[in-house]
């Protein structure tokens, strides 16, 4: 990964997103004076001010593109980055933005702004993986540090990272936990949702809401028969799937069949 | 001819002493929201008392009886496989010093444990990953080193389960093969076990705890309450060759109706006491300087299961379903001499939406005889 014994360059990148996918590698404490030794943070506002400008050999893309500046801003530093790492629910399929996919944007603006005139937004939020190719994609909202910590110390030494695309009920199981579904009839979305965040809801006794987006080859509509027969409507359903991953394709589609 | 005796509710709680004076952890039922599990307890007091169960296709649930009985709900989610065949295991583990890389084996930690109330369904599932993971070649040295010290202390099911067909799979509900010490539990007249041993171990511990020879009359409701059992399975499979049949029915349209209800979950092969397959993952750090390979169960549920060059071979969950159905109930006949399947029940009870192996197997049946 690195040139000539030089660390690598790494540079965190923020579209529209809530910041929360960029604190947690803030949050990695233990880690993190490792990680600025290993890798050279070239860029990061959220950590410090100098910037570098140039080339870099990571680029990790928090957030959505929600404005025409940010769809051009996300083709330079495709061009700027060696591998690009999109990480969280906004970069990966839209975030919870995406629900004005749905809806009509000039209308929300009106609700929300006192100005709205002077708002420049697309009327779609999209992930960065419809604008510029990307290298990998990290799940969750937010994204787990563990799973962080591990595709760049994946990335440095030229392995796979870990990061199953397989149910979270794997993980639940792996946990011994009890399945919340079977025995207490409670929604979950563990069976369509991607693994990555060692089942955290479900080992509180919560449903999965589906955080990581869907899983490899999900069936929602089977899930979704099921949650019907435990007593959801519709609606419920179509909230079920109206959240931080409302556009990836499964989880829309399924919102769809329910209803808009 | 077994010789059986009786133990008291209290023999039963010095025979766990025992146990524990021998070095043995106790391992044995609890109730956990609501669900039976498996975990380690300090004596009899932590068991569940009249506690039974109610499983659906989905669905489980526990309630209250008034009954002083410790064994009258049947298996819950876990199985005796987590504390032999570990969930997550690490292999070996490497460290860079400037010039050089250490490698050392992870060592399998030792773990002496007494397995309280195994099912005779259980029994038979650890006789099968015994064959599995130490008879047949390749020896699974940690799975080795945990089984030969597991004590079973197993127990004849009173109760059927809904989801319960082992008599179909001819593995229950009365406890045989390779076990420690069996019991039967009776609750009239008198709150006592019968007890039979089945190993030198066993008899020893038995040697040390106060019991009694049964009378003829208490053997007979033992044989009574079993019989009973046996008669109310919650469900069988079709009396046939299934391993022949679905061999012979690999192409069958039901796969596909099946996969369209399917998540690929994988929680029916977590669940399963027998399924034993397992992935490898590498691990280093930041600095490169630490290195591991963790082993983990893995399903043929998930896509990257059958991941070769290029793709995923079973990428549809028709054909992961399929793999999983015939090789528990046909290809392991081929592959270890007998069903893979002790009909347990808990991939039933324990799949989310309900899919039912012994009805999938009913309908290739019945559509086969026309
Ligand atoms: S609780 Fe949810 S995530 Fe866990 S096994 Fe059940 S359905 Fe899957
Ligand atoms: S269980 Fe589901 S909602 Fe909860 S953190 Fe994990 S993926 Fe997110
Ligand atoms: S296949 Fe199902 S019924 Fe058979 S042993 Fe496994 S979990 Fe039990
Ligand atoms: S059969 Fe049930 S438990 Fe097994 S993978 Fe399919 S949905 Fe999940």
């Amino acid at each position: 990964m690195s040139r000539a014994s030089q660390p690598p360059r790494l540079a965190v990148w923020k579209f529209a997103s809530c910041d929360g996918c960029q604190l947690s590698l803030l949050d990695c404490e233990d880690q993190i004076l490792t990680l600025a030794t290993a890798i050279e943070i070239a860029y990061f506002p959220e950590a410090r001010r100098a910037s570098v400008h140039g080339h870099y050999d990571i680029s990790l893309v928090e957030g959505s593109v929600t404005t025409q500046h940010d769809a051009e801003r996300i083709q330079e530093i495709r061009g700027r980055s060696r591998f690009l790492i999109t990480i969280g629910a906004c970069a990966t399929s839209g975030g919870i933005q995406a629900l004005r996919n749905f809806a009509d944007v000039k209308e929300y603006a009106a609700l929300v702004y006192a100005h709205p005139e002077y708002i420049s937004t697309l009327d779609v939020s999209t992930p960065i993986s419809d604008h510029v190719k990307v290298d990998f994609e990290l799940r969750g909202c937010p994204i787990n540090k563990g799973q962080l910590i591990d595709v760049l110390s994946a990335l440095l030494i030229g392995r796979r990272p870990i990061t199953p695309a397989q149910s979270v009920c794997v993980e639940c199981k792996l946990k011994g936990n009890i399945c919340i579904l079977v025995s207490q009839a409670v929604p979950c979305m563990g069976p369509v949702t991607h693994a990555g965040c060692g089942a955290l809801c479900p080992s509180y006794l919560r449903g999965c809401y589906g955080c990581f987006g869907p899983k490899e080859t999900p069936n929602a509509s089977a899930l979704s028969n099921r949650l019907e027969e435990i007593g959801m409507n519709n609606e419920a359903i179509r909230r079920l799937y109206s959240t931080f991953n409302v556009n990836a394709t499964p989880f829309r589609e399924e919102k769809e069949r329910h209803g808009t | 001819m077994t010789v059986i005796n009786v133990l008291a509710l209290d023999d039963l709680q010095i025979l766990l002493e025992n146990l524990q004076e021998d070095g043995y952890a106790l391992i044995a039922p609890q109730l956990q929201d609501g669900v039976i599990i498996y975990d380690q307890v300090e004596g009899l007091e932590a068991l569940p008392r009249g506690v039974n169960d109610i499983q659906t296709p989905g669905g489980y649930q526990t309630h209250k009886t008034k009954e002083p009985s410790l064994f009258h709900y049947v298996v819950g989610p876990h199985s005796w496989k987590k504390f032999l065949h570990l969930p997550k295991l690490q292999l070996w583990q490497a460290k860079k010093f400037s010039d050089e890389i250490c490698i050392a084996s992870s060592e399998p930690a030792s773990f002496k444990a007494a397995f309280i109330g195994v099912r005779a369904g259980e029994v038979k599932a650890i006789a099968l990953q015994d064959k599995v993971l130490i008879n047949s070649g390749v020896v699974d040295e940690a799975y080795k080193i945990r089984r030969d010290k597991a004590f079973i202390l197993a127990v004849d099911c009173a109760r059927a389960g809904g989801s319960c067909f082992c008599v179909s799979m001819q593995s229950g509900p009365s406890v045989e093969g390779n076990y420690d010490l069996a019991l039967t539990e009776i609750l009239t007249p008198n709150h006592i076990f019968l007890v039979r041993s089945n190993s030198e171990v066993g008899e020893k511990i038995l040697k040390k705890t106060p019991h009694r020879p049964a009378t003829a009359e208490e053997i007979r409701i033992g044989q009574e309450i079993v019989a009973r059992t046996a008669a109310n399975m919650g469900r069988a499979m079709p009396d046939t060759n299934i391993a022949n049949l679905l061999s012979q029915n690999l192409q069958h349209p039901h796969w596909d109706a099946i996969a369209s209800r399917c998540l690929s979950c994988a929680n029916c092969t977590m669940v399963c006491p027998t399924c034993f397959c397992t992935t490898v993952e590498d691990v280093s750090d930041l600095k490169m300087e630490e290195f591991s390979r963790e082993r983990r169960w893995d399903s043929c549920f998930n896509l990257d299961f059958s991941y070769l060059h290029g793709g995923a071979a079973r990428s549809s969950v028709a054909a992961r379903y399929r793999q999983w159905m015939t090789h528990k109930l046909s290809s392991w006949v081929d592959q270890f001499g007998s069903s893979g399947c002790v009909g347990c029940g808990r991939c039933i009870t324990w799949c989310p939406v309900g899919i039912d192996l012994t009805q999938e197997t009913q309908a290739i049946y019945d559509d086969q005889l026309g």
